[in-house]
């Protein structure tokens, strides 16, 4: 079982805490097939936060395909995350890009503010879609 | 459309003859099992609202229903915490809990109430009312609020006199009761950054008015924090926007994305009330769920 931990001042919505955190938990193999997530009653005992947070995460997380609720039992893990980034012709591109980058005189802070500005603004470009 | 726990049209409410408006048309919906939080400045009329909502006030102008019926006959499955919480100061905390037993008959759930009263360095059931300190009263009128089992909890200012750890313990309590029984929370608070992970349904009133009303996730995704150079922003709905030297901070409506090195970001709840509050000339927004039907 994971135990969340909410961060009221991260500017990540709440329920985004709740999917990153189990995603993260999938591919340190804390959570595996079959293991059963905290009901919502269960994380809003320990974290105050809303109820409705918990079980949007949930459908989130159901929608990706990594959970799954089943009817008065609870929300259960249906598969794994992870192996998969470590060692893929994605992480070959992005060494280059890395490497094109500082010889373009970017220093370490300029990449990662530059890497986590696109990925913030493609995830934001996603979740426009989802009219949630 | 589902269930509607508040509705008001046209709502407001003067004191006296020709006395202040403390409310003035108002219209907005709250739909059952929502979280809700009621925000806005002092003497915006929160309490006035709050108190109109448990029948305790009667409108001057306009109408309001609560659970589908009039106020004062949704009152036997409403629960309103006024904000000095009254309560008999000579009862002993056991009979005060006893009252909320006996004018409750057939719904009072004891095991709920007496769990707020004992958990964390419980109270003493054989103390006075009248010898508790704020804090300690607070947890004795959520009891009785939370015994009653109410479709619809009416909370005004609940968390101000406790401490973090009673704060945090209360709110688990009734986020709790509302997974559990799908209960209708409405909490005005000035801790806005608590407000956040609480509540997915927000109220905003200022001057007797309502200037924003729907879902937490709705409003902050109709709004988008802009940094950049000082530049105009046509075609955009500025809320409130700031300059500091060469660079402006702006809080727009929409979520287009602009060119130019403009840098996006979501607001949280806190900084999308704060930039209403302090831009009394912004346009009042309500979503969709949010309006009443015509």
């Amino acid at each position: 079982m994971v135990e969340f931990r909410i961060d009221r001042r991260s500017g990540v919505a709440t329920y985004l805490q709740i999917v990153q955190q189990t995603k993260q938990a999938l591919r340190l193999g804390l959570l595996e097939p079959g293991d059963r997530l905290p009901t919502a009653r269960e994380v809003v005992e320990a974290t105050a936060i809303n109820p409705n947070t918990v079980l949007k995460a949930y459908r989130e997380l159901e929608r990706e395909g990594l959970v799954e609720a089943r009817r008065g039992l609870g929300t259960f893990i249906t598969r794994t995350l992870g192996g998969q980034a470590a060692d893929t012709p994605l992480r070959a591109e992005l060494a280059d890009w890395v490497d094109r980058a500082r010889d373009a005189g970017l220093e370490q802070d300029d990449i990662t503010a530059l890497f986590t500005s696109v990925l913030e603004e493609r995830t934001q470009d996603d979740h426009k879609g989802d009219g949630a | 459309m589902t269930a509607t726990a508040i509705e008001a049209t046209g709502l407001g409410l003067a004191y006296g003859k020709r006395g202040r408006r403390a409310l003035h048309d108002c219209s907005f919906r709250i739909p059952a099992g929502r979280v809700c939080a009621l925000a806005g400045p002092n003497g915006a009329g929160k309490s006035t609202l709050l108190a109109l909502a448990a029948g305790l006030l009667r409108p001057t102008e306009g109408a309001l229903r609560v659970l589908g019926g009039t106020p004062s006959d949704a009152r036997a499955r409403s629960a309103y915490v006024a904000q000095d919480k009254p309560l008999y100061p000579q009862l002993t905390v056991r009979e005060t809990l006893r009252v909320g037993r006996e004018l409750n008959p057939g719904r009072w759930d004891a095991t709920a109430a007496e769990r707020i009263v004992e958990e964390g360095g419980g109270l003493d059931p054989r103390a006075r009312i009248r010898s508790l300190s704020g804090g300690q009263r607070t947890r004795v009128a959520l009891a009785l609020a939370l015994g009653k089992r109410p479709g619809l909890m009416l909370l005004d200012e609940p968390m101000a006199d406790l401490d973090p750890l009673a704060r945090h313990r209360l709110m688990a309590a009734l986020m709790t009761e509302a997974a559990d029984h799908g209960t209708t929370i409405v909490i005005s608070s000035h801790i806005l950054s608590e407000l956040e992970t609480t509540c997915d349904y927000v109220l905003l009133v200022d001057g007797g008015r309502v200037r924003l009303a729907g879902e937490t996730e709705d409003l902050i995704a109709a709004h988008t924090l802009l940094t950049g150079p000082v530049a105009d922003l046509p075609g955009h709905t500025v809320v409130e926007s700031r300059t500091t030297g060469r660079q402006l901070t702006a809080l727009v409506r929409g979520s287009r994305a602009i060119g130019g090195g403009w840098r996006t970001a979501r607001p949280s709840l806190e900084e999308l009330l704060m930039a209403h509050l302090r831009s009394p000339d912004a346009p009042p927004l309500l979503t969709p769920g949010a309006e009443v039907a015509a």
